[in-house]
């Protein structure tokens, strides 16, 4: 099975996002930048699917140079090649174009990326990927059985799963739960660095969306903080109901 | 600025609540706005959200739910038709369907947006990047756009002029190779109302100091008619299961009111619940983060104050209902 396994680099959870001055631009100076977490469970499913059935795993992100970090990541947890496109310019369908050329170029089976890339949050890559493909695609997988050409999976929905069943070729995104990533071993780690990166020529793709404005929202509220008096505990239920109208 | 149209979701005959959302919003930038369904729908009730016209749209291969087949025969009407614009509602159903129609029709997709408007004739909407951390002016560079609507950011309201919405049917080409996904099972939660869809949500955090003590938190739930949330921390721990988790690697809800138990509040968690209408915190460290977003705030033990709110809760039902 040719399995594409799509990581992105992105800034650390904790990371503080700011914008410059007039707000045309983000400030992402200083920033750390971690593999995205949902990707790592992307990773993990390639090389179980992979143990399960044979084939190549290969690692792919669309960025700039200091994105090959994540790539070392995945080549130690066990994938067995890593490719770049070097371009940190596109926009999500730009990304999107990169990955499906290369799918194809791989002849991939099976493309698995994390459920969103915890950037723009945008839960949209397994989707267009698959249509730029003509292939069928599930989002947000926390359970994947295959078998021969016969795929099997759950997805989180509001309030429950999905089981749905489709066939190979597929793209799939992943959430947390449906496996526990593996950490990779001190000598694979060292043996990764070492270990060569495809760089992919870069599909151009006319951007179809433009940020154009940036702002950091105010997260004030009414700040209205109470100690825990009997008095007080009935005040705050009070404005919660005649104040806020919310209970 | 010209017509738009509304992907309506429904299961089991019944629409879900952002197509209503949708449909608000699409009522304000559009005096024609037409209403796509899957199969048969309840029309009159779409009307009075504000679809002027309903398009039920019908093939055999439809009646089992494919985003593959679905986002063919949608693109297939979008392209027959002169609009451009589509809204979707940002459910799990939404954001997977919406991308996979925005390039079937070549359109620009702008997801998980707060905020919409129209600038003649284009669209321009607010959507929050990076957990919320910061927000983006977006617009589509495109002709065609397609737009998921983050849920509960936009209020569903009926329309006093509305009409019975004219109904007709679209027939679209369908294949079987369109559908090499289809869902096959729904499993539901029973008796446990999930985080995106309720109006309330009280979530627990380390404050809590182990399962057990979820008890409160689930009994404050009860008392609101609210889910039961958690917060990273204790989802890692393995108190709560990952389905309650709230923040920047679980779900990001917007409900009327959030109340945070014994939660600190560190950003990845405001992450998931900072669009909430009102915010609500108990917390014994009157220092916690938490407090600088909220509304209103208690700052006390949990085990102290969570069984009188429980109690004087009750009495206002009660007051209510007598």
């Amino acid at each position: 099975m040719n399995i594409l396994v799509c990581i992105s680099y992105v800034p650390d959870t904790a990371a503080k996002i700011s914008t410059i001055a007039d707000g045309s631009a983000l400030q992402l100076d200083g920033v750390k930048y971690i593999l995205n977490p949902y990707d790592e469970f992307a990773i993990e499913e390639a090389l179980r699917q992979r143990e399960k059935h044979g084939g190549t795993v290969v690692a792919l992100t669309v960025g700039s140079e200091s994105a090959k970090e994540i790539l070392r990541t995945a080549l130690a947890m066990g994938a067995d090649r890593a490719a770049i496109v070097p371009s940190s310019s596109l926009d999500s369908f730009g990304v999107a174009v990169n990955i499906a050329a290369y799918a194809r170029t791989m002849n991939a089976d099976l493309v698995l990326m994390g459920r969103q890339s915890i950037d723009h949050d945008s839960f949209q890559m397994a989707s267009t990927v698959a249509a730029l493909l003509d292939l069928p695609s599930i989002s947000v997988v926390s359970k994947l059985d295959i078998s021969d050409s016969t795929v099997r999976a759950e997805r989180d929905i509001e309030g429950g799963k999905e089981i749905l069943e489709a066939t190979l070729p597929i793209v799939i995104s992943v959430q947390k739960g449906i496996n526990e990533p593996r950490y990779p071993k001190l000598p694979d780690i060292m043996k990764a660095k070492s270990k060569p990166i495809e760089v992919v020529e870069i599909q151009t793709a006319p951007p179809r969306v433009e940020m154009f404005q940036f702002s950091v929202p105010q997260l004030k509220r009414l700040g209205k903080i109470f100690g825990d008096s009997d008095e007080e505990i009935a005040e705050f239920v009070r404005l919660l109901h005649e104040e806020a109208k919310v209970i | 600025m010209s017509t738009v149209a509304v992907y309506v979701e429904q299961r089991s005959g019944i629409i879900k609540r952002p197509t209503f959302e949708a449909l608000t919003a699409a009522r304000s930038l559009s005096e024609r706005v037409v209403a796509l369904s899957i199969g048969a729908c309840d029309a009159e009730m779409l009307g009075a959200y504000g679809a002027t016209e309903v398009v039920v749209v019908e093939h055999p291969l439809l009646r089992e739910y494919s985003s593959q087949a679905v986002a063919v025969a949608l693109a297939q009407y979008l392209r027959s038709s002169d609009i451009r614009t589509l809204l979707v509602g940002g459910t799990a159903q939404g954001k997977e369907l919406a991308p996979r129609i925005a390039v079937l029709v070549e359109a620009g997709y702008m997801p998980d947006c707060i905020e919409l408007s129209s600038d003649g004739n284009a669209i321009v909407a607010v959507r929050p990047l990076y957990a919320g951390k910061v927000r983006a002016a977006v617009r589509p560079l495109t002709d065609r756009v397609v737009v998921a609507l983050r849920p509960n950011m936009f209020t569903a309201r009926t329309t006093e002029s509305a009409a019975i919405p004219s109904v007709s049917t679209f027939s679209p080409t369908i294949e079987d190779r369109d559908r090499r996904v289809v869902l096959k099972e729904i499993i539901r939660n029973e008796g446990k109302l999930d985080v995106l869809e309720a109006d309330i949500v009280v979530s627990g955090g380390r404050g809590m100091k182990g399962p057990e003590h979820f008890v409160l938190i689930e009994q404050l739930a009860s008392a609101l008619g609210g889910a039961v949330g958690a917060s990273r921390a204790v989802v890692d721990a393995g108190w709560r299961p990952h389905s309650e988790q709230v923040g920047q690697t679980g779900k990001t809800v917007s409900p009327n009111l959030y109340i945070a138990c014994g939660i600190s509040g560190a950003v990845q968690h405001l992450a998931g619940m900072s669009s909430s209408k009102v915010i609500a915190a108990i917390n014994k460290d009157k220092d916690a983060p938490i407090f600088k977003v909220a509304d209103y705030g208690i700052v006390g033990d949990v085990f102290e104050v969570i069984p009188k709110l429980i109690e004087k809760i009750k009495a206002i039902k009660q007051a209510a209902t007598s």
